[in-house]
């Protein structure tokens, strides 16, 4: 399962940093969505990946080793909503972009062929 | 817990309050005016009140958690005032009350959303300086980065939207990097909270500790990213210089920021022993600053637009402040500071002045700036007419007064703070290697003092060059100046003249946070002392 999590985490990363080093805003914004996934399995493996340990604590099983680790759980969800607001502002930041220069270039203007 | 503790989280509280109060009043202007006016005002207040309860307190309890809901320390959230934080809070206050000041002046101009994202954008410097780990640094980044970027891109316009788009998405990787080195941390340390974090550290196996230290690294990339440090500083110029000036002057805190996290973590986790720190990375600090300096000295000679002058104005200042932070040293970093307060409140008057200064400036003079600049002076057009004797009217005649005090303020020439701030630095970096025993100054040290020189002579040719063509021209319309505006102004440059007269208060406030950083037990000690014992009885066992 480590190498399956590395890979995909590897293949998101690499291709959000091609994406947000391309010239159009949409591939940017693209970019940043796919880096924002891979951060988010990253932290999520942080926690050390585990199969069938529960995430709520029985009373019965006192031993907190034997449960997954909540505090990766609780950064992934808060890094999840934050990006997904960073994306809709940007979103619109685009948009406000393209309107005002009539390109979606990321410096706002066409150059050369 | 007493009343005084509870005002601990007050610098958090009241802006997130005005801020949602005023999104319900939506459109009703005079009411978010006002509510923005006390919740800063309050702000101010509060912030005074720590930095005094602080300062005043004795000597063992330099550092005050704050438990939210009564947790554990490392259990729960947990806020910590000391007397860097408090020093911040009140820059920071202080600098967002001139900001306001001069924004009320043109109030009509204003948008509906500015009053709740200036609150917002305080709420998130005020957390970022309070918070106790690393997580919720994060998410009081992000919400004074999506105040900003709101901010950055208000009224609008082709140049400011574009300046801000690079903005974001430079700032929302480095995000990625933040969220990446923040679980490295967690990953190999096991815990977020900074005084946990000095503990842990000498305990990690080497394995792990490669690890850890990855993780810092990355982190520190993050938060160059807001310090502006070179190479990760070009999106700066472009965007403070599009940005309208009551918010350009507030964001002159916000590179100050990436500079206190690294010196908070940088404290954190120094070494017992050695005094050396992870997070001041052997020198890459220095050399970072010395570039930031360097880049930040070629393109003020560069510029001639005023408004990119302040922004490599910015650059210097954080080339100075990491340099300076790299190198380490309790009384090198009391001046720091000191040179960090004074530096931020200059920078933020200075926005604020050329804004006012510019506004009389026609886009057909920058051509003839350009122009002036090619072909030379145009002796023909000089003696067309006879301007012998022309006086320059009052209202320039103020502004290049201030413009002068600002000047000298950036640039470090006598009598003002800036000078003060300057030498102390210098002082302090040879007094240290003297004391340390070295007889000889190591090339290192040398190379930082000479690019100080360096960027400082920048600066003075630099404002030099704009203060004589904005206010010795002598065919240019009187910009239209409200009294407020001026007041704003005023106020900053006043608590500039405050800081040089009260020169030795001030250094020996920011020499006794040094120390108290350099110790860092006053800071983990204050929050063990509220922690619990992970290994205490489970119930049912």
């Amino acid at each position: 399962m480590e190498l399956v999590i590395a890979l995909t985490i590897g293949v998101l990363a690499g291709s959000g940093l091609w994406l947000l080093l391309r010239p159009r805003t949409f591939q940017v914004i693209i970019g940043l969505s796919l880096m924002s996934y891979a951060v988010n399995l990253f932290i999520f493996s942080m926690g050390r990946l585990r199969m069938g340990a529960p995430p709520i604590l029985d009373p019965s099983v006192p031993n907190p080793a034997h449960y997954a680790d909540p505090v990766p759980q609780a950064l992934v969800l808060t890094a999840i909503v934050i990006s997904f607001a960073m994306t809709a502002l940007f979103l619109v930041v685009l948009l406000a972009a393209r309107g005002l220069s009539g390109s979606d270039h990321v410096d706002s203007t066409e150059q050369g062929p | 817990m007493s009343f005084g503790d509870h005002l601990i989280i007050a610098p958090i509280v009241i802006p997130l309050l005005a801020g949602g109060l005023m999104l319900l009043f939506d459109g009703r202007r005079w009411l978010s005016t006002a509510i923005n006016v006390l919740a800063t005002a309050a702000l101010l207040a509060v912030s005074i009140a720590l930095l005094v309860m602080i300062n005043l307190s004795d000597p063992g309890a330099l550092a005050k958690p704050y438990l939210l809901g009564n947790w554990p320390a490392n259990f729960g959230i947990i806020l910590i005032v000391d007397r860097l934080a408090a020093l911040m809070l009140v820059l920071t206050a202080a600098i967002a009350c001139a900001s306001l000041l001069f924004a009320l002046a043109s109030s009509h101009q204003l948008g509906r959303f500015f009053h709740p994202l200036f609150q917002f954008l305080l709420m998130g410097l005020s957390g970022a300086f309070l918070t106790g780990d690393l997580f919720n640094l994060f998410v009081f980044f992000e919400v004074l980065l999506a105040a900003s970027y709101g901010l950055a891109l208000y009224g609008s316009g082709r140049a400011r939207v574009s300046a801000s788009l690079h903005y974001i998405v430079i700032n929302l990787a480095a995000s990625s990097l933040f969220l990446i080195g923040v679980s490295l941390i967690y990953g190999t340390a096991g815990t977020l909270s900074m005084a946990a974090l000095a503990e842990r550290i000498p305990l990690l196996d080497p394995s792990e500790r490669r690890l850890f230290e990855m993780g810092a690294a990355i982190l520190g990339i993050a938060f160059l990213v807001k310090a502006a440090g070179w190479p990760l500083c070009f999106w700066l110029p472009s965007l403070y210089a599009a940005a309208t000036a009551p918010v350009a002057a507030l964001f002159a805190v916000l590179t100050k920021v990436g500079a206190y996290v690294i010196l908070r973590l940088g404290s954190i986790t120094a070494e017992a022993a050695g005094g050396g720190s992870i997070f001041f990375a052997e020198g890459w600090l220095v050399a970072l600053g010395v570039a930031t300096m360097f880049f930040a000295a070629i393109g003020l000679l560069a510029v001639q637009d005023m408004r990119r002058l302040a922004g490599y104005n910015v650059l210097v200042s954080s080339g100075t402040v990491l340099a300076a932070i790299g190198l380490g040293g309790a009384g090198l970093i009391g001046a720091a500071l000191f040179y960090l307060v004074s530096s931020t409140l200059s920078l933020a008057a200075f926005f604020l002045l050329v804004e006012l200064v510019e506004r009389g400036r026609t886009p057909a003079d920058d051509v003839l700036a350009v122009t002036l600049e090619v072909y030379g002076t145009d002796e023909e057009r000089l003696e067309e007419r006879d301007h012998v004797g022309v006086a320059i009217p009052a209202l320039m005649a103020v502004l290049g007064l201030a413009f002068l005090a600002c000047a000298l303020l950036l640039s470090g020439l006598p009598p003002l703070a800036g000078f003060i701030a300057k030498f102390a630095i210098l002082n302090s970096l040879f007094a240290q290697r003297s004391l340390g025993g070295g007889e000889t100054v190591p090339w290192r040290d040398w190379i930082v003092v000479v690019v100080l020189i360096v960027s400082s002579l920048a600066t003075v040719i630099a404002t030099m060059r704009a203060g004589t063509r904005a206010f010795w021209s002598v065919d240019r319309e009187l910009p239209h100046v409200r009294g407020a505006e001026l007041g704003a102004v005023g106020l900053l440059l006043f608590l500039c003249a405050t800081i040089t007269v009260q020169a030795g208060a001030v250094v020996t406030f920011t020499q006794a946070t040094a120390n108290a950083l350099e110790l860092r037990r006053p800071y983990t000690g204050a929050v063990r002392l509220h922690s619990e014992d992970l290994r205490a009885p489970v119930p049912g066992q």
